[in-house]
């Protein structure tokens, strides 16, 4: 607001030159009035792409730049000790993860791990928003509250749940002990661990995908209650037939933030038991916390790099799935 | 990414009442979001040998002080928070800066490219951090970059998220007739971005940064790469206290309570504007 009042004087200066100046004067400010619109023109061509320079140097280098040189060191030998040092392996690293069981472990861990958490969240996050959707009292401490496990780091919130989950000590048994059941050895099973790793995602991101949820309810035009109040329709029918359409766009976006969330999850099963291989047998080891295995551990960059694009194209193929989703979701309407 | 359409001004479902169902529903959820929290403390107050005790302890104990002093210099928490405040602060505002820049551009401004730049900012907003690692990896030890903090905060300067959202955010905050007239009054680029741009987006940036904040406050994966237990992050030290760098639980639990309460107090003092900031980036975003 301010810069049109403060420049105001030049230009007003400019545009009411009175014609009867001197010649010499006149034809001085003609050429000053020249030198500047050029210089404007330039200013207004160039500005853009000053504006976004500063972004995109960061962006190129240290986005764009390491996605495809990953894709490059993952067709090489390279070892964590040198890692300057590359040996061209063709596609050797590929098709070794492909005959490698960890490999195909790690993938079938990340997709239920990623199951486990993703649908419980996004349905306890629908249900949750439609009671925030209320007009309640403490509205707003609700959703701090609930939002408060946002601001939880992976490292604390794991440390704290691993703990709960404690087989000898921990509140979890303690209280199941009270209602009779006997001891879990969370951390050991398959099941029992996988579980209790969702379970930190879910707590960490419940709240979260609730706000998303609310705030796309609460651009749900009133008059289609109301119509649907009329015809009869009760409460539940109105969040079935009114609020779910109407929300279709926003469930498929938090669809695909979990389902990338998911498929890079590391934090959690890697302080979960504290150890890189996710258990003992391995038995929670997501392709995240494999990849670090391999390149941190095993000292296979090469390898960490052909995992981590493994991980790109198989996001790519879930973003193409989910685009076409979209599209008949667009095209039903 | 979805487009929904910005909210109309009545409140939706006005006409719902809630019952002590609803009530009780929010309270049970809000106590299960908060007990971790709460209990992460009450372990950090007692000693070790009370944890291995049943049952488990469900109130404060005397031992809080204790824990925390050996967490923060054992355990290396006092220089991890230090560290930490000046990577996730130099974070925020640069990446503040440069998407407010970036996203008015994208916002405001025609030039050639446009499109397919934007287009991609955004397919590329949600590339896991898997995949820059090995190659960030070996240009820190090419440039010896182990250990030291430029490691962390150079990758995370620039958020694609965060151009997207200040662009969606402009785009309607921002009326181009004000960008117009302050060109037409003779204004030069510099000068439209301080007096006209970033008034405007004053509120967004305030939200993107506090979003940021948190973000580069838990950023964990590279972190752990690029730093060690010498010269760490919050995240990198609690790292070293889950893969038993002290097998005392109660230290541990002292040291997640330091690391996490920084932003619990932030949460407590801003919530409102960050639970405000996230409905809106849904709604826009």
């Amino acid at each position: 607001m301010t810069v049109s009042l403060k420049s105001a004087p030049s230009a007003s200066a400019e545009g009411a030159d009175p014609p009867r100046k001197a010649a010499p004067a006149d034809r001085r400010a003609h050429r000053r009035a020249a030198r500047r619109s050029r210089w404007y023109r330039r200013d207004t061509k160039w500005s853009p792409y000053a504006f976004i320079a500063p972004f995109f140097l960061f962006f190129a280098a240290f986005g764009l730049f390491p996605l495809l040189y990953t894709g490059w060191a993952s067709l090489h030998r390279v070892s964590l000790h040198t890692p300057t040092e590359m040996d061209w392996a063709g596609l050797h690293n590929y098709t070794r993860l492909l005959k490698d069981e960890y490999f195909w472990n790690a993938l079938g861990n990340t997709f239920t791990i990623g199951l486990l958490s993703t649908v419980p969240q996004l349905l306890m996050a629908l249900g949750l928003a439609h009671l925030l959707n209320y007009r309640l009292r403490g509205s707003m401490f609700f959703r701090v509250a609930m939002l408060t496990p946002y601001a939880t780091s992976v490292a604390a919130a794991t440390l704290v749940f691993a703990m709960l989950y404690g087989r000898d000590f921990g509140m979890v048994n303690w209280a199941l002990g009270l209602v009779g059941v006997d001891h879990v050895d969370w951390e050991s099973g398959t099941w029992t661990s996988q579980f209790a790793v969702s379970t930190i995602v879910i707590w960490r991101w419940t709240g979260y995908n609730t706000l998303i949820y609310l705030a796309a309810m609460q651009s749900v035009p009133n008059d289609l209650y109301e119509s649907a109040a009329l015809d009869g329709a009760s409460r539940w029918q109105q969040f079935v037939h009114v609020t779910i359409p109407s929300l279709r766009p926003t469930i498929l976006f938090t669809v695909v933030v979990s389902t990338i969330g998911a498929t890079q999850l590391f934090g959690e099963p890697l302080l979960f038991g504290g150890s890189q291989t996710g258990g003992a047998s391995h038995q929670y080891q997501t392709l995240g916390l494999y990849l670090y295995e391999q390149g941190w551990f095993n000292y296979h960059l090469g390898r960490a790099s052909a995992i981590a694009w493994t991980m790109f194209l198989i996001l790519i193929l879930v973003g193409l799935v989910y685009f076409l989703v979209a599209r008949r979701l667009q095209k039903s309407h | 990414m979805t487009t929904v359409t910005p909210p109309p001004p009545q409140r939706a479902a006005r006409h719902l009442r809630p019952g002590l169902f609803t009530y009780a529903v929010l309270v049970l959820f809000t106590v299960g979001s908060l007990f971790p929290l709460v209990w992460t403390a009450i372990a950090a107050s007692h000693d070790n040998q009370r944890l291995a005790e049943t049952p488990p302890p469900l109130w404060f104990g005397a031992n809080l002080l204790d824990n925390l002093q050996i967490a923060w210099s054992d355990a290396n928490m006092g220089k991890a928070l230090v560290n930490t405040v000046f990577v996730a602060g130099t974070v925020t505002v640069s990446t503040v800066l440069f998407a407010t820049l970036a996203g008015f551009a994208f916002a405001k401004l025609r030039f050639r490219g446009r499109n397919v730049l934007l287009v991609l900012v955004i397919g590329t907003m949600m590339v896991p951090p898997q995949l820059s690692v090995v190659p960030l990896f070996m240009a820190i030890a090419e440039l010896q970059w182990t250990n030291q903090l430029q490691a962390v905060i150079l990758p995370m300067m620039a958020s694609a998220f965060g151009v997207f959202f200040m662009r969606q955010y402009l785009v309607n905050a921002l009326p181009t007739e004000l960008v117009e007239a302050a060109r037409v009054d003779g204004a030069h680029s510099l000068r439209i971005i301080w007096h006209v741009v970033f008034p405007a987006a004053r509120p967004a940036m305030a939200v993107l940064g506090m979003l940021t904040f948190v973000l580069a406050w838990n950023e964990f994966f590279w972190p752990i790469i690029a730093l060690t237990q010498d010269n760490p992050t919050v995240q990198v030290a609690l790292t070293g206290l889950g893969r038993g760098y002290i097998p005392d639980q109660s230290v541990i639990m002292a040291g997640a309570l330091l690391g996490t309460l920084p932003l619990l107090v932030a949460f407590a003092l801003f919530g409102r504007q960050i639970v405000g900031g996230i409905m809106q980036g849904a709604v826009k975003g």
